[in-house]
């Protein structure tokens, strides 16, 4: 590669990110044509996908070496001293070459190479269909040709962008399909029409809306009145919502002063919380639930339409459609649902995946973390209905690596027509068949299916139920973690059972086997063996079996960084490190403990 | 008062007054070392009114001495063993604040006990639960802390932790914020913060860890104590067991945790949980110390779910009990006052109830495996959470949480069915096998 100078650096040293006593572990440092790669003494891999960089920086020259400080758009931060400054130079500046690709032909999907022939590649593409996904949920039928509906309500969710101001042009075609939908719903005579934006944005905005409302109505009490409809009835037909969800931009810098707070050493209590408080991240979070909660509600209370849309209608709508559809199907909470659900709402209606997540070296003002803020929705909707979501937080997360990663196509460009001109099914992969392989990872244990759980999902979204997403924006962080994760253990256990159901089955046809051939043989030898001594082999040999019987498994009760160096209370005693730094550090070194 | 009617409708299988008795505990100690001695001396209590008729102290020490160091502490109460840490032989011994004054009073005798503790050439620290001002401040009322003229063999270190009255502003505060559902997410949030209860916490759980820190991992003694030596002392020395000792996280290690470092310890029940939150100004004892403790109990729980072999529950009846029990065992301010009150003989004690055996799978937490390890929390604001099950409990509906958690159980059960149904079989098929192996070669 072009772009790189120097692919090892010894010595190199990766800082503790909350150490206030400037702890770390020395390695080496490698650079390949798509990853950072660092091995520590104790032979850890640290692997960092050039693409996930969101930012390198390299700090004032210090004693020790020259600091490079690298931010991943998965929320992983780096922090490395390089005992050279012309090492560091170079790193540096092959990745900011690396990280921010001009084209997308150089995006790591265009050279990853997973070892499958062209037929297993396209059968990868085709397993999320989504003219299957429409047959599903019952349209086309009688009322619809082609959009989106709920097929349990006869009500619909659509979509679409704000009307054009220089609307006249075009309004008749927009009547038409606002008409349409409407009367696509036998169940209400009235639909809603959701504008996601904060209403204090749109003051002046609101008065055409209104007028275009108008237009649209009157269009349709004309035609209603033919078939004997008042027209002041139907005047009342759309109703206009307002849900207040901030602009794309306004989400980026919440994220970035979110971010900020949660990477500060030393954190107070009283701090996280203010600083959470400033960024706005939850509020934006909970404007975004509320949305799809009044979205879901008018559907499935009042049975009516619902239009929805934004500016552009593929960010803050395709939040709202999506979840709102998370929150009126089962279906959507399953695994391959869920994959349907994000190529459906997300990636077919253009959410700009490339620009929201800065996949190529662009404008900056057009990356916004519109969808980690869809995928923080479901895990809360999670965290309120263990039990309704086939999936768990690994699958969330792993998605969330992948549309930063481009790995995979499925997420690379900004819509449907650039993705066909990239040719994105011939030549790179799609994501959801490799985590289709790996589903045990991404299943949640506690899932139940049963008619009992309320198909329809009534999050409460009072303040105090939202929280923060520790095992997102710290996955990386593992001092962080509760130290025995009861998900893995259950997941397990899970899996465990599979295991026994099947020993039990084989067991007891083995024992049915020697039972039968035992009687068989008890005809001829049963004189003989009138006395039977018992035998200490047997015995020994029946205790080893049990004890190599299944072993739980040790790794998931290991207590990782169970610890007090890796703890931030260690660094309140400096009076220790005053007194006998050398025992208080080398003491720690493994402690890795199993219980 | 209730306890005093209070007639039990189930069978009393064990005694809970009787369960954990001073002499049991100390002869989990007898076994490991023979520098320690149960002490008669507060038997009528005479020397420390808030100390149990009988404490363990230094062998070194005799009864005389103890009598003249307790009017040289707060209360009377002089420094006794609170946890001996068997790893290292290591203790952590509690007490009042010295009575220096402005002065700098001190006692010979004070300075031998503590110093009995100590091995040849080593130090000891003293963890004072103050800041350094407000200690230095305690002076001019007669209190103080330890000189390093005088106690030349010990290291000072100084903690916030909070004083009642404030902790029980923070309550309020917190309380009130949980049950307004009407605020927005911003206010919630600022609501919270400046409750402070989450930074209370923080505060507690890093002091324990440090005295966990100085046993386990510098291989010292420690002597903690705040001005009385019955809140944030309690809570440390509580805690620091909990994070150093398996035994303390078994249920019945647990109910003799609170039994000895709570009730016996003298933290003044009656008078800190009268009220709870919803106490007027005037109640001016009111406190929620022993919340905190079970909040920091609760996190720790949190962070290690598989360590502690009881559950949530425990900890929810336990604070329903501290504020309003059908039970004796909460009453009074200390052993003296229970006495006095002759709860013994008048009153039903509560681990009468907690430890029959229906009582005890409410508690019993499924995930349990004995960890044999100290176990090191994380005091980070990002792992420590605002304990729902007792501050939201009244404000959201458990219900698909409650139902997850029976289907956890369920799982966790049907394994274990399993797993003894595959060794049944293994073990018929495993007779069968070497029946047949006989037939063949008789």
């Amino acid at each position: 590669m072009e772009h790189i100078r120097t692919t090892k650096v010894e010595q190199v040293k990766l800082l503790d990110r909350f150490s206030t006593s400037n702890k770390s572990l020395t390695g080496t440092l490698y650079l390949t044509a798509t990853h950072l790669l660092f091995i520590d003494s104790h032979q850890k891999e640290t692997w960092i996908l050039h693409h996930h960089i969101a930012l390198v920086e390299k700090l004032a020259l210090t004693t020790s070496g020259c600091p490079l400080v690298i931010q991943c758009k998965n929320f992983r931060t780096v922090h490395f001293i390089v005992p050279r400054e012309r090492d560091c130079h170079d790193i540096y500046n092959s990745l900011l070459q690396l990280s921010k690709q001009a084209k997308y032909e150089d995006l790591y999907a265009f050279s990853y190479n997973p070892k499958q022939n062209d037929s297993e590649r396209l059968r990868g593409w085709q397993l999320v269909d989504l003219a299957e996904e429409y047959k599903r949920m019952g349209v086309p039928n009688s009322n619809w040709q082609l959009s989106d509906a709920n097929r349990d309500y006869k009500a619909a969710i659509c979509r679409c962008s704000q009307p054009l101001s220089g609307f006249s042009a075009r309004c008749l075609e927009d009547e038409h399909l606002l008409q349409a939908i409407s009367k696509a719903n036998p169940a209400n005579r009235y639909m809603y029409v959701m504008d996601t934006r904060p209403r204090h944005r749109m003051q002046s905005w609101w008065a055409t809306q209104k007028d275009i409302g108008r237009i649209i109505l009157n269009a349709m009490a004309n035609r209603a009145a033919g078939k004997g409809y008042e027209n002041e009835d139907n005047y009342s037909n759309i109703r206009f919502q307002f849900v207040g969800i901030e602009n794309i931009h306004v989400m980026r810098s919440s994220l970035q002063k979110l971010l900020e707070v949660n990477g500060t050493k030393g954190l107070s209590v009283s701090d996280f919380y203010s600083g959470l408080e400033n960024a706005g991240w939850l509020r934006h979070i909970k404007a975004v639930m509320d949305a799809a909660i009044f979205l879901a509600k008018a559907i499935m209370v009042e049975n009516a339409s619902v239009l929805v849309h934004c500016s552009d209608g593929w960010d803050r709508t395709s939040q709202v459609c999506s979840l709102g559809s998370l929150l009126l199907d089962p279906y959507y909470r399953t695994i391959r649902g869920f994959m349907v659900l994000i190529e459906k709402d997300w990636i077919s209606f253009g959410h700009k995946y490339s620009e929201r997540c800065g996949h190529l070296d662009g404008d900056p003002k057009e990356v916004s973390p519109v969808f980690t803020q869809f995928l923080e929705c479901v895990w809360h909707l999670t965290e309120q209905f263990p039990q309704a979501f086939e999936f768990n937080e690994a699958f969330l997360l792993q998605i969330h690596e992948h549309i930063h990663s481009c790995q995979f196509g499925n997420f690379i460009g900004n819509c449907q027509k650039e993705r066909e001109e990239l040719k994105l099914k011939e030549k790179t992969y799609s994501l959801w068949p490799f985590l289709l392989d790996d589903q045990e990872k991404y299943v949640n244990p506690l899932y139940s299916s049963t008619s009992q759980k309320p198909a329809v999902l009534e999050p409460n979204t009072v303040a105090f139920h939202f929280k923060f997403w520790r095992n997102m924006y710290h996955q990386f962080d593992r001092t962080l973690h509760p130290r025995q994760s009861v998900f893995n253990i259950i997941m397990n256990m899970n899996e465990q059972n599979k295991q026994l159901q099947k020993d039990v089955k084989d067991l007891e046809s083995q024992i049915k086997q020697h039972k039968n051939k035992q009687t068989d043989g008890v005809l001829t030898k049963e004189l003989l063996n009138s006395v039977r001594p018992e035998s200490p082999a047997l015995k020994t040999s029946l205790c080893l079996k049990e004890q190599t019987l299944l072993p739980v498994n040790d790794a998931l009760r290991t207590i990782e960084g169970s610890n007090p160096a890796d703890n931030r209370y260690s660094e309140y005693a400096d009076e220790f490190s005053k007194a006998e730094p050398a025992v208080v550090s080398s003491e720690y070194g493994v402690a890795r403990m199993t219980c | 008062m209730y306890p005093f009617f209070y007639r039990p409708m189930f069978e009393v299988i064990e005694d809970g007054w009787h369960s954990f008795l001073p002499e049991q505990e100390f002869e989990l100690y007898s076994s490991a070392t023979s520098e320690w001695r149960l002490s008669y001396v507060n038997k009528e209590f005479a020397v420390c009114p808030s100390y149990p008729p009988i404490v363990i102290v230094p062998k070194a020490i005799d009864d005389e001495a103890l009598r003249k160091v307790a009017t040289f502490r707060h209360g009377g109460r002089f420094p006794v063993l609170s946890y001996y840490h068997k790893k290292n032989g290591m203790v952590i011994m509690r007490s009042g604040q010295p009575l220096t004054g402005t002065n700098g009073r001190r006692c010979k005798e004070d300075e031998k006990l503590i110093n009995a503790t100590l091995r040849a050439g080593k130090r000891g620290y003293i963890i004072d639960t103050r800041p350094l001002n407000v200690a230095q401040q305690a002076r001019a009322k007669g209190g103080g802390f330890e000189q390093e003229a005088h106690y030349p063999q010990w290291r000072r270190i100084h903690k916030s932790i909070e004083r009642y009255h404030i902790l029980q502003e923070s309550l309020i505060k917190l309380v009130e914020a949980c049950n307004d559902q009407t605020h927005n997410m911003d206010r919630w949030l600022s609501r919270l913060e400046a409750s402070n209860w989450l930074t209370h916490i923080k505060e507690i759980l890093t002091t324990a860890c440090l005295a966990a820190q100085c046993l386990d991992r510098e291989g010292a003694s420690i002597l903690i104590h705040g001005t009385e030596g019955t809140d944030s002392t309690l809570q440390v020395t509580s805690l620091a067991q909990i994070i150093l000792e398996p035994r303390s996280r078994t249920i019945r290690g647990f109910e003799a945790l609170i039994e000895r470092e709570w009730l016996q310890a003298g933290h003044p029940f009656q008078q800190r949980c009268a009220q709870s939150a919803y106490c007027n100004s005037k109640q001016k004892w009111e406190s929620p110390v022993f919340l905190l403790f079970l909040d920091s109990v609760w996190q720790i729980l949190r962070q290690f779910p598989c360590s502690f072999e009881f559950n949530e529950n425990l900890l929810i009846m336990l604070f329903e009990h501290a504020y309003a029990s059908q039970f004796g065992t909460f009453l009074g301010n200390n052993e003296s006052e229970r006495c006095k009150l002759k709860l013994q003989q008048k009153t039903m004690s509560l681990w009468s109830w907690v430890n029959r055996p229906s009582e005890l799978s409410k508690f019993t937490n499924p995930l349990f495996e004995a960890n044999n390890l100290v176990i090191w929390p994380s005091v980070a604001p990002q792992s420590l959470q605002l304990w729902e099950g007792i501050f939201l409990r009244w404000n959201r509906s458990s219900k698909y949480l409650d139902e997850a958690y029976e289907e956890m159980v369920n799982i966790i059960e049907y394994n274990k069915e399993l797993q003894a149904k595959v060794n049944i079989l293994r073990r018929q098929l495993a007779e069968l096998e070497t029946e047949d192996g006989m037939q063949e070669s008789p």
